[in-house]
């Protein structure tokens, strides 16, 4: 949850040297990432309720700021993994909407074939490691991805985001152990949204008064807090952790404050009842990162009102053609259920052709 | 004159063949560095390779594991050690849905090659928590495969082999066995220079034309014994098949056996329910009940959780004379 109310005051960390260096392209670049997600989801929202698609949907409305301030800061050797909320972070890898459409929609031209679904988005050609459907089950492979760059002698670092009911897995605590006891250059990033599905953090969480975060503390680790609604300040804080990363081979947790506006998965029936329409509607009108990112801009003579009205149409009007483009798109052949099982299969080896990996007729 | 080496010796052999094969394989494992391992299968190999290629890991197999599932995404190829196989199951999240599904949730974007390895087996008295064996478990998740050597030359053939693997390889051994020698031949001696057994290729360990006794992994080693005495006592002649690799399962040796024999007792270490043996005896009255002349049959651990008290636990898991019993029982 955000915790800092302004989005009027400037942000003391325009003056970050990273922020110093934007371009106006750049500075319009995340505005139009940021749109995109946000149309891409309600437009996949429509969809869901038009019964196109199938399971679960965790829309990343409202923490748009933190996969777009985060990855922008990312360099050839840099990657990318998450948990099931995991639109944001492909679109903001530079995945395609068409290709994460479809797979919402189960169709062969998604980006998984329709084999994994809303929570399971991969690219490995963009670093983009997914996409994880177990809470907290991603934090060891973060780690894994830190130590094969280590491993390789590559000057690189992983970001892996969870959220902040994710932190109470065991599996997290022993990545932390290991990150920190091997100086593996991971970064974990825990969005806080303020509630895992519809227990609030305060009833899920004990932890230094600081902020969850300062668990990092018992391992000897670099921690910092962040507010989520600031570009500016994610970016300049984050950029402390990459370079730590970078240079020293070190991991940090950074703990962004943001906030949901949708039900924990579209299909939640206590979407409304374990938190206020108010408080729903406050951080929409004061804390919305898209707002506070075009009031800066407009403040800062980078964009009319007009361009923005043309950023916002461009963004859902590439998500309609990406709908339709999915709609058209053909389901996978029932005969690929049993293909992307094994490796030495799919690719006809020896390995794969001596004796039997299936055992369904 | 072939050499013999002790179980543990050839699998340090493939261990040690394979780090100098290819700069990506690393052991990860605790103890298997600075203490030379806790059942020594590493001995040796840290004071050759380095820290870098054989690490002590801490206790935190959920941790390490899923740490080498996401090395692996990258190209490296770990090597981790399970103390025992029964700590698999607090890092059972990583064993199976990430080493086990990534790549199909990806659409075949990713492969995970990785190989966990450790022993798996009962008669050693340490009690439930550290006897278990979860070879049928594991082999019931496509995308997995699991290997279960009986002899030493099984042992290297087959830890090189499931190293080069691209898939998530699980290779469980026996503690029963790292001591025992076999024969394994020097690399000169072999042709190719190396000594590589293919996953899927079962091995006839012994040939008879009245019985088929089938098994993997120690009770290979049990139901070898029971057919010396089962020739000897009663005349009767049984082949002994070896699994080696349980997924992928050469169903071709079993089926050629049984059809000559006519006979099949399944013997292992698993529980009964949902074994190994369940499965091979589903696939023999599919695929060969013309040619069966009594009902398969099972030999495996009592339904019991793994009990501690030494003579009791010999009688709990499968045994020479309880084989040959079962044997009778069908012949
Ligand atoms: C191991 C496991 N337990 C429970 C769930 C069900 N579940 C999915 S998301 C979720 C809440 C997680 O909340 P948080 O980590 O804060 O992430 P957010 O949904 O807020 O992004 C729960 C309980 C799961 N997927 N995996
Ligand atoms: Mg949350």
């Amino acid at each position: 949850m955000a915790t800092k109310t302004s989005n009027s005051t400037e942000s003391q960390f325009v003056k970050a040297e990273i922020n110093q260096k934007l371009s106006s392209e750049e500075k319009v670049e995340f505005l139009r990432t940021m749109l995109r997600i946000r149309r891409f989801e309600q437009e996949s929202l429509r969809h869901y309720q038009g019964d196109k698609m199938g399971g679960f949907l965790h829309l990343y409305i409202g923490q748009e700021s933190v996969a777009v301030g985060t990855i922008a800061l990312l360099g050839e050797n840099d990657h990318v993994i998450t948990a099931y909320r995991d639109h944001g972070h492909a679109l903001t890898v530079g995945m395609g909407m068409n290709e994460c459409m479809a797979e919402l929609f189960g169709k062969a031209t998604g980006c998984s074939k329709g084999k994994g679904g809303s929570m399971h988005y991969f690219a490995p050609d963009k670093n983009y490691w997914g996409g994880h459907g177990i809470v907290g089950g991603q934090t060891p492979l973060g780690a894994g991805l830190a130590f094969g760059l280590k491993y390789k002698g590559l000057k690189g670092c992983c970001l892996c985001y969870l959220g902040d009911g994710a932190i109470n897995q065991g599996a997290f605590h022993e990545s932390l152990n290991l990150a920190e006891l091997w100086d593996l250059p991971v970064i974990y990033i825990i969005e806080n949204n303020g509630y895992s599905m519809g227990t609030s953090q305060v009833r899920s969480s004990a932890h230094p008064p600081e902020g969850l975060a300062a668990r990092a503390i018992g391992y000897g680790m670099e921690w910092d807090i962040i507010n989520g609604e600031d570009l500016y300040e994610i970016r300049a804080k984050t950029k402390i952790a990459v370079d730590r990363a970078h240079e020293e081979s070190r991991p940090t947790i950074l703990e962004i404050a943001t906030y949901r506006y949708e039900g924990h998965s579209v299909a939640d029936a206590n979407a409304k009842k374990y938190r206020t329409k108010e408080e729903i509607q406050k951080y929409k009108t004061e804390h919305d990162p898209i707002q506070i990112w075009k009031t800066t801009l407009l403040a800062e003579g980078v964009i009319t009102e007009d361009d923005f009205k043309a950023l916002n149409k461009e963004a859902g009007d590439e998500a309609k053609e990406a709908a339709k483009f999915a709609d058209e798109s053909p389901f996978p052949e029932s005969s690929s259920i049993m293909d992307d099982v094994y490796w030495e299969v799919d690719e006809n080896t020896e390995s794969g052709r001596t004796g039997r990996h299936f055992f369904s007729d | 004159m072939p050499r013999s080496i002790t179980y543990r010796q050839a699998l340090n052999e493939g261990l040690d063949e394979e780090l100098a094969h290819d700069d990506n394989v690393v052991i990860i494992g605790e103890e298997v560095a600075e203490y030379n391992g806790a059942y020594k299968v590493t001995e040796g190999l840290w004071n050759k390779w380095g820290d870098k290629r054989v690490i002590d890991a801490p206790i935190s197999e959920a941790g390490f594991i899923g740490m080498g599932i996401g090395a692996s995404m990258l190209g490296v190829r770990p090597v981790m050690e399970l103390m025992f196989f029964s700590f698999a199951y607090v890092a059972f999240d990583q064993m199976m849905n990430n080493a086990a599904t990534v790549r199909y949730m990806s659409g075949g974007l990713i492969h995970v090659p990785i190989v966990v390895r450790g022993p798996a087996n009962g008669g050693t008295n340490v009690g439930a928590t550290h006897s278990h064996t979860p070879e049928n478990i594991f082999a019931n998740m496509p995308g997995l495969k699991v290997v279960s050597p009986a002899t030493a030359y099984d042992a290297k053939g087959l830890i090189k082999t499931a190293i080069r693997d691209n898939d998530p390889v699980y290779f469980m051994e026996s503690t029963v066995l790292y001591g025992q020698e076999w024969e394994v031949p020097e690399n000169d001696e072999i042709d190719g220079g190396e000594l590589l057994i293919p996953l899927g290729v079962a091995d006839v360990k012994r040939e008879g034309s009245d019985l088929s006794l089938i098994a993997h992994g120690g009770s290979v080693i049990t139901a070898l014994k029971a057919a010396d005495h089962l020739a000897s006592e009663h005349g009767i002649e049984a082949d002994v098949i070896d699994l080696r690799s349980i997924r992928p399962l050469d169903e071709t040796t079993i089926l050629d056996s049984v059809k000559k024999t006519n006979r099949a007792v399944y013997v292992e270490e698993n529980k009964p329910f949902c074994g190994v043996g369940a499965q091979i005896a589903s696939m023999i009255q599919e695929k060969a009940f013309d040619y069966l002349d009594a009902p398969v049959v099972r030999v495996t651990s009592m339904d019991s959780p793994a009990i501690y008290s030494p003579p009791l636990e010999e009688i709990q898991i499968p045994y020479p004379e309880l084989v040959v019993n079962k044997a009778l029982s069908i012949c």
